[in-house]
């Protein structure tokens, strides 16, 4: 009898299907990805049924965190030749007797998350090197009526980008006096449109007398 | 090195170039794509952020005197926020000597949004039936001009309630968004985002069973 001899197979799949599809999820979603930048404090926005997307240039946004501390950011405008950050913070020193060098300035256009922090501690804020010791820092930017550097902060904004829209992110369990005391600084600088950052949910309503 | 190899093989007398085999281990390539695919995956934000628009009436200047709009209290639904998402309303208007009983609801489906259904009903009904006769096709219009027909048929309105939202100290931020999501969803034509008066202040620390902290001259 002779023996049945068993193909030998060789143990290589071939790999090639899995390699072009692959490709493919990866180009996608390296075309896709816009990077979510880190925020200083974690914020849950509340739900809601406006489908409003969020616009992607002109905003300045109010980040209220569940603590009470309150953060502000500004993108650099439409155009990254714009330099909106850089020009806002040259007029915060300005106005606060804080010269910012050069490096400063570019530290803080590429710093791109929100910051909560007073101006007379931005200096060592931008200097320090990793998020740990930033964090010392991240107290809030004062809103009180002696020292409103939040007023200070939005005027100079719309000073420097006038089409700017005001976004308020706040925390599901920020206090309300504290998004009141944010809405009368911000309608003190005649800004008395403004957008609720929030997070998507569906909702039906059920007539109960029909 | 190599060229004792080649040497080798001419031994065997034939030349016969050596078969390469086409497959290339492609192991190591799909684990970085792994990797990379997860990695972008996980950092991609794929829901865009949603806003929700709100206008405030501007502010009144201290030295400027304005005379503040008279509404009819038969059409006047005064919602309070309180602590731990309750809330409270009451129609009318606040009166110092004799507090109104504060009704309690909260903010799921048969709560306040039942309160507000049934008083702007004919509105609600009339923008429902409108979006309807949109899908079927009975009113053709652009998509664009919806949101501007049903702002028309908002303004037009003037049965609904006109409704006061108010904060008592201690809600939070979650309730000021979730009522103006509820105004949203019943299409409640007229609101507004007012501050709480120390009569309400006393109305809803009543209803709390708190001492009350409030007295007229605490407010202005």
């Amino acid at each position: 009898m002779p023996k049945i001899k068993l193909p030998s197979k060789s143990p290589h799949i071939d790999m090639t299907p899995l390699v072009d599809l692959f490709s493919l999820l990866l180009t996608f979603f390296m075309l896709t990805a816009t990077m979510r930048p880190s925020e200083p404090a974690p914020i849950d926005t509340p739900l809601s049924v406006s489908e409003t997307p969020s616009p992607d240039a002109n905003i300045m946004t109010m980040v209220l965190s569940a603590d009470n501390r309150v953060f502000f950011n500004i993108d650099n405008g439409p155009d990254t030749i714009l330099h909106f950050r850089p020009k806002i913070l040259q007029e915060m020193g300005k106005r606060y007797n804080i010269e910012f060098t050069s490096q400063e300035l570019r530290k803080f256009e590429k710093y791109s998350s929100s910051f909560g922090v007073d101006i007379k501690n931005l200096k060592s804020f931008l200097a320090a090197k990793d998020p740990k010791e930033r964090a010392l820092y991240e107290k809030g930017i004062p809103i009180d009526s002696l020292d409103n550097q939040l007023a200070m902060w939005v005027l100079f904004a719309r000073q420097v980008n006038p089409a700017v829209k005001a976004l308020i992110k706040g925390d599901s369990n920020a206090d309300y006096p504290i998004v009141k005391k944010v809405l009368d600084i911000l309608q003190d600088k005649n800004v008395n449109r403004f957008s609720l950052v929030t997070t998507l949910e569906k909702v039906e309503v059920v007539d109960a007398k029909k | 090195m190599a060229e004792i190899i080649q040497e080798e093989k001419h031994k065997g007398g034939k030349k016969k170039p050596k078969k390469h085999s086409t497959h290339i281990d492609m192991t190591p390539m799909v684990d970085l794509m792994c990797l990379l695919i997860t990695f972008f995956m996980l950092t991609t934000a794929f829901s865009k952020p949603k806003v929700m628009e709100i206008v405030l009436p501007e502010k009144i200047k201290k030295n400027e005197k304005v005379e503040p709009p008279k509404i009819a209290d038969s059409r006047t639904l005064n919602i309070i926020l309180g602590p731990n998402n309750k809330v409270y309303w009451y129609p009318g208007k606040a009166d110092a000597a004799a507090l109104v009983p504060l009704q309690e609801t909260n903010f799921s489906a048969t709560g306040i949004r039942q309160v507000l259904l049934d008083r702007n009903r004919a509105l609600f009904k009339k923008i429902e039936q409108f979006q309807q006769d949109v899908i079927t096709g009975k009113i053709n219009i652009k998509q664009d001009s919806l949101r501007s027909a049903i702002r028309k048929l908002k303004t037009d309105d003037d049965t609904g309630p006109i409704v006061l939202i108010k904060f008592y100290k201690k809600s939070k931020y979650k309730n000021l968004v979730d009522i103006i999501d509820e105004m949203s969803i019943v299409g409640i034509a007229r609101y507004i985002i007012t501050d709480i008066n120390w009569i309400e202040d006393n109305m809803v620390e009543r209803a709390l069973g708190v001492p009350l902290t409030s007295s007229p001259t605490a407010h202005k």
